[in-house]
């Protein structure tokens, strides 16, 4: 499928900005089932520091907004095919080590409502092969976390969204990564676009994850939509959690609120 | 190691016989008088004053500032010995080069089975931010203090590779400084190697470690948390001596995609930064977003090539206690050659069998935090009280895997000017090692730490040790 994705994202500053970074992870790389044909990344009201591969090898740009500048425009704009490949991701790639993505983050530390969510998984499905083990964890955190906006931020670790019984797609994606981890297996956060069928404007970039199983290495869920990725899905970003794989991250000195605002188009 | 055995002493055998390096010394300061000696050693400490060395103490608010105790008898190294050193510390630096180029790419040590995993995987001294880095150069280690003591003859061990930034560079300048003013004539009859070339050296290594995006004569800056800091002296002293610039997280910036600082003439692109900021402050925008202290968006520079960090982020890893023990596996994977330095025998609490053995042994044994520096948080069994070896024990059994536990060393004395004469006190040794891509030089000397309470085996400077200045001979 031949997807055509818009993404405009814009900081407006209360006051003028004395001096601000932005760590943008916007550029997809072709791999994986997708092949980039054409991307452009263009800001207005910053300048391009530098660009390189991290240690997830998602490629990086650093941008400096302009000293006094109140707004910043950052479009991404370009053609993706891609493939359905039922989720399968499969070989690992990259210096970062499986074990790597076994370790428990910030975002992803397990408490007692995480554990509590594995030992019912395992009670109800422990004779269960893997991938039925994770396609039911998918379920059980759907069923347990209602899609909910508003009510968790960037900022939410996945024991508290657990626990609340609410969240997005990066809470949703939080949760599994979390679980997966304590069932031994290494899990990532991918970020990147879907393509929802019903609509051409949509509300945010979307997260979902990958865990590895030792049949098929690397294969997506995405918890939110209750499947696995197909063919409207584009891989922009992964890493450990959110905060490796977040679209844009910024640092800011300077008074006044950020106001930020998102238009997402993907399209055939 | 065993307890019978006396302590060796590096200037005499017996009560009056010097060893061979300390000959010379050892009949000019027989001819010496003790009161003449003892004014000098006072003159030292104004000298000390007056340039400014001092040192802050984490923990004790009512010192906030305190010299350093030197002592004027220096510690003598035959130049035969210091080249088994010389040797021996060479092939460990390169080992552990080799090993963090090798633990943030393929890990090729683990898949060998020559290190367990879980060394690396369940340690926070991984920096997951410098996989796939390729540091200018190929160092990560730009400057290393490998801290040694000595058993005997020839028995020297190494006990902690200090492979992150280690301090104490500027006391031995400082030390044979002093010694060169005062005693100019001892200088003049033996063949004392010089240590003065040391910031010349580092300038040209850390510059030989510049960055592809360099142009010209590449711009070295020291980067210091400030004033506060209890190395600050340090840090400007080194600066001066380089003919760098002394930089602070305030006066640098991101431009055109590089690291600058302001200048009178605007911003002026730095190519390397010998940083003395620990990595976790070193960039809020990728590590630790509530530092005051680093540069947001270094990471992303250092990434791209645009700067050279000394020394690297992640050396950490190279010089955990938890590594430590398996050292002599590591210059073995990587060098093909047995180690030339001997590691002190060490066991692994998190190991059952090791932990088991310490428990039944801990007033015969030093037990370490794995991630801890400065001679805070351990236990010197034979020097602790019953009490203090209960209190211990009860951390111990909590948290095993965060301990390692060594035998207590004779550390070899070195005597120091008292009132009543010379008295023999524990010493150890920090040579200071800089690494290019091409050479590794190591300075003939390094700072010897002394415990200047009789008996003590803690030589840290702030748990009451003093310092010495140290001569290899050019024999």
């Amino acid at each position: 499928m031949r997807l055509k994705i818009t993404h405009v994202t814009s900081y407006s500053y209360d006051a003028p900005v004395r001096s601000a970074l932005q760590k943008l992870r916007l550029t997809p790389r072709s791999g994986h089932g997708q092949t980039v044909l054409d991307w452009d990344v263009s800001i207005t009201g910053g300048t391009r520091q530098v660009s390189y591969a991290d240690q997830f090898v998602n490629h990086t740009d650093l941008i400096k907004v302009d000293p006094g500048a109140q707004h910043i425009e950052i479009v991404c704009q370009g053609h993706v095919e891609t493939e359905n490949r039922n989720g399968v991701i499969g070989i690992h790639k990259g210096f970062a080590p499986l074990w790597l993505y076994r370790n428990a983050t910030p975002f992803t530390a397990p408490g007692s409502t995480l554990r509590a969510l594995v030992r019912q998984l395992k009670a109800d499905h422990g004779d269960a092969d893997a991938l039925t083990q994770l396609h039911a964890l998918s379920d059980m955190i759907l069923g347990q976390v209602r899609y909910e906006t508003g009510r968790t931020d960037s900022s939410t670790t996945a024991e508290t969204a657990l626990a609340e019984g609410h969240g997005v797609c990066q809470d949703h994606t939080h949760v599994m990564i979390a679980a997966a981890r304590l069932l031994g297996q290494p899990a990532r956060y991918i970020s990147g676009y879907l393509m929802m069928n019903d609509r051409v404007d949509q509300t945010a970039s979307h997260a979902w994850c990958e865990v590895w199983t030792d049949a098929l290495g690397w294969v997506g869920f995405d918890v939110s939509n209750g499947i696995s990725p197909d063919d409207r899905y584009v891989r922009v970003a992964t890493g450990r959690d959110y905060r490796d794989a977040a679209p844009i991250m910024g640092i800011r000195q300077g008074a006044g609120d950020e106001h930020l605002q998102v238009s997402l188009q993907v399209q055939q | 190691m065993s307890k019978s055995r006396p302590t060796f002493d590096e200037m005499l055998v017996g009560e009056e016989t010097p060893r061979p390096p300390y000959s010379a010394y050892h009949r000019w300061f027989s001819n010496e008088d003790l009161k003449d000696l003892r004014r000098k050693s006072s003159e030292a400490e104004a000298f000390f004053r007056r340039i400014g060395i001092t040192f802050n103490v984490y923990g004790q608010a009512d010192a906030d500032e305190r010299l350093i105790p030197f002592d004027i008898v220096p510690r003598i190294i035959s130049g035969r010995e210091w080249s088994v050193l010389e040797r021996g510390i060479d092939q460990r630096v390169r080992a552990i080069n080799a090993f963090l180029h090798d633990i943030y790419h393929r890990q090729e040590i683990i898949r060998a089975g020559r290190i367990p995993k879980e060394i690396i995987s369940k340690n926070d001294a991984f920096l997951p931010e410098m996989i796939g880095v390729n540091p200018p150069g190929g160092v990560y280690t730009h400057i290393v203090g490998t801290d040694l003591v000595r058993t005997g003859e020839n028995e020297f061990y190494v006990l902690e590779d200090n492979a992150r930034t280690p301090s104490g560079v500027s006391y031995m300048l400082e030390n044979r400084e002093t010694m060169l003013q005062m005693f100019p004539e001892l200088f003049a009859q033996m063949k004392v190697r010089p240590v003065s070339s040391y910031p010349r050296l580092l300038r040209r290594s850390l510059a030989d470690c510049a960055p592809p995006a360099t142009s010209g004569r590449p711009v070295v800056a020291v980067l210091t948390p400030g004033i506060h800091n209890s190395a600050y002296f340090e840090h400007a002293f080194l600066a001066d001596q380089m003919g760098a610039e002394l930089v602070e997280s305030h006066d640098l910036s991101i431009e055109n995609g590089r690291v600058a600082m302001r200048t009178t003439q605007g911003f002026q692109a730095i190519d390397v930064l010998y940083r003395r900021v620990d990595d976790d402050y070193l960039d809020p925008l990728t590590f630790n977003p509530d530092s005051m202290l680093g540069v947001p968006g270094i990471m992303d520079v250092y990434r791209a090539g645009g700067i050279t960090i000394a020394n690297a982020p992640g050396t950490g890893i190279a010089d955990d206690k938890a590594l430590y023990s398996y050292m002599p596996d590591i210059v073995e994977f990587y060098t093909g050659e047995q180690a030339i330095l001997k590691n002190v025998p060490t066991w692994r609490c998190s190991e059952a069998d090791s932990l088991a053995y310490v428990l039944d042994h801990l007033s015969e044994l030093v037990v370490k935090e794995v991630h801890g520096s400065g001679g805070y948080g351990m236990l010197v069994g034979p020097a602790a009280s019953k009490k203090e070896i209960a209190a211990f024990e009860k951390k111990l059994r909590a948290r095993p895997s965060n301990y390692i536990a060594q035998p207590t060393l004779a550390l070899s004395t070195v005597p120091i000017l008292t009132k009543a004469g010379l008295a023999p006190r524990h010493v150890d040794l920090r040579p200071f090692v800089l690494v290019s891509p091409n050479r590794i030089d190591i300075t003939p000397g390094g700072l010897t730490r002394v415990a200047l309470k009789k008996g003590s085996l803690v030589v840290n400077s702030s748990q009451g040790g003093g310092t010495k200045d140290t001569w290899v001979l050019g024999d």
